[in-house]
This record gives structure tokens, sequence and C-alpha cells, in this order.
């Protein structure tokens, strides 16, 4: 059964692109890239009605709607349909897995093809450019020039920015969410505990597990509930779990004796079954090295071309806190970019980003509905 | 967009701005100065914390940005604006002087308005014994955003003080049109302020 403003029952589609091969940004190149995606809605005879949805960290193409015989929607169903804030009415949304991912795009356990075997840690180090490269590939495929909006939380939103920053010509508006223009240690520090759970795991084998028949599990489902505690704030947590007991009350013991820990496992065990241990490195160190504002010239493309920039943030957020978010839009303003800023009243923490706040999604529908007018 | 659907003081600051000038309006509330601006050419951003307020400017394609003008102005540059407004806003901060002296680091220029608590019928009103109310200080004591009062006179030193050059005083009348005495006896006569400022650098 599926509820009304669901876009309904939807499939990702997979493209081979960048048939003359991807130059990445370290050098190497990718002889091939296949990307998973999935859209939504109609594209308008002009082409000017599409938007572009980035992922963040563990997110996949599927944003919206159901695949056949799935009881829960992509991950970003809330926010996308018919008549919802980024409404499937008006708007053809295009979402895609991104570069180094594992859900249907080119990663780290794709094939190599010149070896025949996975590429594991001989696939390039990858940069937040190679991600928009990628998008804007699909781009050319899918025969759109210039999308209305892109928009994206957390690592997504961070391709937005790098998105608008290196081809503004691409963008009407750019949403960025709950997202970091320069990870704090702090952030990097998370991410660094992360990955050492995955490469100290017997399992990783120097990165080539895929070929060996083993796996970094235990490794991986640590880092997973690791990153999950930076995702909820205390009072989220608090208000989910509390001190309660899973079994009836607590017996004392060193196993999974609190409901919290209970839901941390479980975390951790379903994040194994559609994560890849090396994607997950690859990713999480995109972000670490992100810093597009280092470079004194970072805003120069941008000033020439400016795009409409909205961006929020969430009050409990700890993971890029309203300070990340300002950060941006210091940089933006300082620049004279066209700039609106928001800070979301919210109790959830970082991933207030992916929920139904009447507050936020009223906020991003009443900025989409003026980009609406305008390209009607 | 006609001129007429907005408050007459906002028109009148409008037309105080240059065609093409940068825009930085505190307090902007539902964005109704700046899409005027933008109607002559002008780019900008608005300022405001109400939420209603913040989602009509997004709606009707002003920007705005969310911050509390007695402590986050700092977020803006130095000379990032060509121009700073505060309209009938002075009054409700809780550091006047401290957020006059950011408007002069943002922008040259500033546009401000005030009431005038010296009005003669707010004097009048204090003769009878009763706390002013009117047009331009319309609340109750008990349940007003305005947390300061101040006369013209009172006004003008505290400009002159931060630096801050009146180019031009326009007194207004209580439908916030320039009053038709202009500047005479403005203290008495006039209900608010408007001043365009330079700040000198």
């Amino acid at each position: 059964m599926i509820p009304e403003g669901s876009v309904g029952v939807v499939e990702t589609q997979t493209v081979r692109l960048f048939d003359d091969g991807l130059t990445t940004r370290s050098g190497i190149v990718l002889p091939e890239v296949q990307v998973a995606y999935e859209t939504y809605g109609t594209l308008n005879e002009a082409r000017s009605n599409a938007i572009y949805i980035c992922h963040a960290l563990t997110g996949d193409a599927h944003a919206a709607g159901y695949h056949a015989g799935d009881d829960r929607p992509g991950w970003w169903d809330n926010i996308i349909g018919p008549g919802r804030a980024i409404d499937t009415d008006t708007w053809f949304v295009v979402c895609s897995n991104i570069l180094g991912g594992c859900q249907g795009t080119t990663g780290p356990a794709s094939i190599n093809p010149a070896t025949g075997e996975p590429y594991g840690t001989d696939f390039p180090l990858l940069d937040m450019t190679d991600f928009v490269e990628v998008h804007r590939g699909l781009a050319r495929h899918l025969g759109i020039t210039k999308f209305a909006a892109a928009v994206g939380g957390s690592l997504g939103g961070m391709q937005v920015l790098q998105w608008a920053l290196d081809h503004p010509e691409d963008l009407g508006r750019a949403l960025v969410f709950a997202a970091s223009s320069r990870l704090t240690a702090q952030n990097i520090a998370f991410s660094a505990v992360g990955r050492q759970a995955i490469m100290r795991d017997s399992g990783f084998n120097e990165g080539k597990f895929l070929t060996r028949g083993t796996a970094p599990r235990k490794g991986l489902s640590v880092a997973r509930m690791l990153a999950h505690i930076t995702y909820l704030s205390e009072h989220a947590f608090q208000e989910k779990f509390g001190r309660s007991a899973q079994r009836g009350e607590l017996a004392g013991n060193f196993g999974i004796d609190f409901a919290v820990e209970s839901y941390l496992e479980y975390q951790g065990e379903r994040f194994l079954s559609r994560f890849d241990a090396l994607s997950y490195l690859y990713l999480t160190r995109v972000m670490d090295y992100f810093d597009p504002f280092a470079d004194a010239r970072a805003l120069d493309t941008l000033k020439a071309d400016p795009v409409r920039f909205l961006l929020v943030s969430f009050t409990s957020d700890w993971r890029f806190s309203t300070e990340h978010t300002r950060r941006i839009v210091r940089h933006l303003e300082e620049a004279r970019i066209p700039t609106s800023f928001r800070e979301i009243q919210s109790t959830w923490g970082h991933d207030s980003f992916l929920l139904d706040l009447p507050d936020y999604h009223a906020t991003v529908r009443a900025y989409l509905d003026k980009a609406a007018e305008e390209i009607a | 967009m006609t001129v007429e659907r907005f408050r007459p003081d906002l028109a009148l600051i409008a037309s105080l701005i240059p065609a093409g000038s940068r825009v930085l309006d505190l307090g902007c509330g539902n964005g109704d100065l700046m899409a005027l601006l933008q109607g002559k050419g002008c780019t900008g951003t608005g300022v405001d914390v109400d939420p209603e307020r913040v989602l009509a400017c997004l709606r009707r394609g002003v920007d705005v940005i969310e911050l509390d003008l007695d402590t986050q102005l700092g977020e803006f540059a130095d000379d990032s604006y060509d121009f700073v407004v505060l309209s009938r806003t002075l009054q409700t901060v809780h550091k006047p002087r401290a957020v006059l002296t950011e408007m002069g680091r943002i922008a040259l220029h500033s546009v401000v308005s005030m009431p005038n608590f010296a009005h003669w019928r707010n004097r009048f009103r204090l003769l009878r014994g009763r706390m002013p109310m009117s047009k331009d200080l319309p609340y109750r004591w008990y349940d007003t955003p305005n947390l300061h009062h101040t006369s013209l006179p009172d006004l003008e030193p505290l400009f002159a003080m931060l630096g801050m050059v009146v180019e031009r005083r326009i007194p207004l009348d209580a439908d916030g049109h320039p009053h038709r005495l202009g500047n005479f006896a403005a203290n008495l006569a006039a209900s608010s302020s408007l001043y365009l400022l330079h700040t000198e650098r």
C-alpha cells in the first residue's frame, strides 16, 4: 500500500558514463564509471525544472518512493513527492549514488577492468570535485544543461557547495543543509577512529579482503555505531532510550544490557548488509580533506556567475554545528553571493536534515516555490 | 508592484538609496523594503528572526539571514554593503550604540528611523499623567518590543559620538509621510524621524 504523497514504485537505473575514462582529481584515470540513479516527476519541454539531490555519506540513489516489494521508502521520501516540499508535480528530481560508493555506482569494490579483480585500495583517493564531475556526466546523459537547484544535506551539501563554486553555470539555486566547508579536528578525530576500527580488523587484510574472502565486519559495524552517536543529540538518545533496560530490567553484565546498546548493535549490523568498508574509508576521507575556501580564489568563478544559496543548520547538531554553516554564509556573503540562512530549532541533532520538521520543510518549500515561479 | 502597497516611510527610504546599491535591511519584516529596492535594481539581504516573516521573504525572493542584531552583526564583513537600513528597530535592540557601530562598519551609508518620544502628543499624555501612546508608539508599557525611548536632540549626539554624520534628517508625521513642517520644530512636530547618515572613515 503506497501512502498518499509518495512518488510510488520506483526503480534504480544504471548507466555507463565517461567512455573515454574519467580523470580524477588525483590524476588517476578510471577507464569507466557506472552510475546508479533514480528520477521522479517529469522533465518539462524546456528541460528547466530539474533538481539534483546529492546524498550524504551512507545514502544512495533511492531517495524517494518504494522499490517493488519494499515496505520502507527511500531515505528522503518525506521531502520528495507530489505536494511535498520538493514537489514532484513541479520538479523533475534526479538522485544518484556518488562515485566511490557501493550502491550501484563505481567504487573500490567494483571490478577494475585492467585486472578483472576489485579495485580495493588501488582505487584512487577521491575529491569532492570528482563527485561533482560524475553528477555532471549524468546530467549530460539526461540532456540537462542547467538544474533549477541542487540540494543536499551533510556530505550532500558539501557536494552542492563544490558544484556551485566550480560550475555555477549548471545551477540556479544551491540548497545546503547541515553541512560544512571544513571539518574540525573533532570531526576528523571521529572519522579517524571509524577508519581505524575497519583497518585494524583482522578481516581487513590490507584492503585486499574482497579477493581473500574475508571482510572487516566487526570494524565496519563499530565505525557505524560510533558515527551514529554523532548523528543524534544527547537529548535524542535520552528521549529514545534513557537508561531503560533491553530486557525488562538491568542484569549487570558486559553484554547488551541497556536499550541504547541494542540500538547501536542493530544499526551496526544493519549497515553491514548495505555498505562496503572500503567505500566507507574513501568517502569519509573526502570529507576530511574538503576545504574549498582554503584557496583564496575559490569564489572567483561563482562571483562571476552567482548561484542563489539557501543554507540551513539545526540548533542541536553537534556534528556540523551552526557555526559550520555560518562559516559558509560568511564566505558567500563577503563575495556578495545572494545568500539566505536559517537556523532551525530541532532537538534531534545532525540527522534533523533527514526529518520531517515543519519549519524546515516550509523553508525549503518557500524557497523552491519562488524558483518554480521563475521557470514557469 | 506599486509603491502604495507599502508603508509610506519605506517608499521614502527606497527613494534615498541609489539604484544598484547593495543594501542590508536590519529587521526586514516581510521584505517589503527589499522588494521595493529590488524593483530599482538594488541587491542585498534582509535580517529578521521571526519565522513567519523569514518565510515570507524567501517566498517572494528576498534573501534573508536569520540572526540576532544585538550579538551577531559581526557575521557581516567590513564594507560588505553600500547601505544598512534600520527602520523603526533601533528602539527594540538591547544596545543601540553597539548596533549603530556595527552598521557603520558594515556599510558607509546608513538609514535609521526611530519614533520621537518628545512628539507634542506624547508630551500632552505625560502632562496628563499617562504614558505616551501613538501610531508610532502603539504598545502598552508592559507589552512592547520597545526598550529605549528618545527625543531627537537626545538621539543625534549619539550619531555624532559614533562618527556618523547626518546628511539628511526627515521628520515624519504619524502616517510615515515627510512632515509638512519639514525641519521646523521637528522635536515637537515629528512623530518619528528618518536619518540618512554616513560614517566617517
